[in-house]
């Protein structure tokens, strides 16, 4: 088999004195797709932060496509793409001005029409601060198209959208997954989501409580639910 | 090299699509100016004698909302952490920042001088290339170490106190220079001390760029 994209072991973080992540293992394989599942204040964000390596790991280690990011983040960052709660844009620009400057940076060839278009902001010049929280995460899709990622981390794919941009999302993370790319969601909408994964990670103060099929992760979401009932 | 042209031309590109908060930087330091001309009366020989002084609290005032600004826009909406992810080096980051940074404080002082000459009096004597060296490496020893610490203080819940708390005990030998320099080159310098002041502004703004550019990256990680 291939080398894991992602290889992570008794990976843990602490703010102050809390836990915000313990003891996690994780292995994915190139084109594997991951739901990641809890409450909030679970670690969820955390643990993608870490990948994405924007917040460095308090215990443990993470691998990403073989080498380790903590020590030489920069090779890593080319070839992954974090989805975050903020969209990552200046919202003085344009949709069509952000991508432009996304596109020369990532020295890409420029076709922002065509991931506008994908994405149904194809006929808004106006600046991002006028756009509603759904057009703002579209326009976040928008970006992970035109980077064409290996590795995708996405946190809350469906926050903020409205019933038309569920399908929308779900047929982007399915472009995405398509093209080979290992996919990360983590999300609230596990029965939703755990459509477009294999596996699943349910997290739990921090804590990894259960992992298998994604089409058993609504069983054990549901389970957990009940028992902090 | 590229990278850095890019995140010029994006921050710069940022500054022209929200001007009206540069009309208000213009507008805040119009009003020190009258505020400070005011307070010193109607004597021209005083007026004269301070001109330089206050063109440079009122600068150095405005500079600070500039800079404040100025990774406002890298936070408000996360941009930042998408620029650390393309990857672009925290260095590019800086040095086009700062450039940036210059290009508008620049911007603000060529607005500001036309009525500190009116406010105070200034009359003939001016030397325009020599106020200009003044003006351009004063105001970079300014967004040097402002840019830097407008990194550091992006994400205080107290930025707008933090940001001047930090910055003005670093920067008073280059306003001290700047404003010995403009008064040499508002009024004339026969004694020929301008160069002095002038390269003690040099070396400050050698010293600032080249930390920040090496230091920002420590500052953004996390």
């Amino acid at each position: 088999m291939s080398e894991p994209v992602v290889q992570v072991e008794q990976l843990s973080r602490r703010f102050g004195k809390r836990w915000a992540l313990a003891r996690v293992d994780l292995t994915l394989y190139a084109g594997e797709r991951l739901l990641i599942m809890g409450q909030n204040g679970s670690g969820k964000t955390t643990f993608l932060r870490i990948l994405a390596t924007l917040t460095q790991p308090t215990l443990g280690t993470v691998r990403l496509f073989g080498a380790d990011p903590v020590r030489d983040p920069w090779s890593a960052r080319a070839r992954l793409a974090l989805l975050s709660h903020q969209p990552s844009v200046y919202e003085d620009l344009s949709a069509r001005d952000n991508l432009r400057i996304l596109a020369r940076l990532r020295g890409i060839p420029d076709q922002t029409a065509s991931w506008l278009e994908r994405v149904g902001l194809e006929d808004r010049p106006e600046p991002v601060h006028t756009y509603s929280a759904g057009m703002r995460k579209r326009l976040s899709f928008a970006r992970v198209l035109a980077q064409e990622p290996q590795l995708v981390m996405i946190d809350e794919p469906y926050g903020q959208l409205d019933p038309g941009g569920f399908a929308l999302v779900d047929g982007l993370i399915r472009e995405i997954s398509e093209r080979g790319a290992t996919v990360i969601l983590a999300s609230h909408l596990v029965e939703r989501a755990s459509r477009l994964t294999e596996r699943a990670l349910l997290l739990h103060r921090g804590q990894p409580r259960w992992t298998g099929e994604a089409s058993r992760a609504p069983l054990a979401w549901q389970t957990l639910h009940e028992e902090a009932r | 090299m590229t990278h850095f042209f890019v995140l010029l031309q994006k921050d710069l590109l940022v500054g022209w699509r929200g001007r009206s908060r540069l009309v208000g930087l213009v507008t805040y330091g119009t009003s020190l100016l009258l505020l400070f001309s005011f307070a010193l009366g109607a004597d021209s020989a005083v007026l004269r004698e301070h001109a330089a002084a206050y063109l440079w609290v009122a600068l150095l005032s405005a500079s600070t909302l500039l800079l404040a600004q100025s990774f406002q826009h890298e936070t408000e909406a996360g941009a930042l952490e998408g620029l650390l992810l393309v990857p672009v080096s925290p260095m590019a980051l800086y040095y086009a920042k700062a450039t940036a940074n210059l290009v508008l404080l620049l911007f603000l002082a060529v607005a500001l001088f036309p009525l500190t000459a009116v406010l105070f009096d200034l009359q003939g004597g001016i030397s325009p290339l020599r106020l200009a060296a003044v003006v351009t490496l004063g105001s970079a020893g300014l967004v040097g170490p402002g840019t830097l610490y407008a990194a550091l203080t992006a994400r205080l819940a107290s930025k707008q106190v933090m940001l001047p708390v930090l910055l003005f005990p670093l920067v008073i030998p280059p306003v001290v220079a700047s404003v010995k320099g403009t008064q040499l080159a508002l009024t004339g310098d026969p004694m020929g001390q301008l160069v002095s002041w002038l390269s003690l502004l040099l070396i400050f703004d050698l010293l600032y760029w080249s930390l920040g550019g090496i230091l920002l990256g420590k500052v953004l990680d996390e």
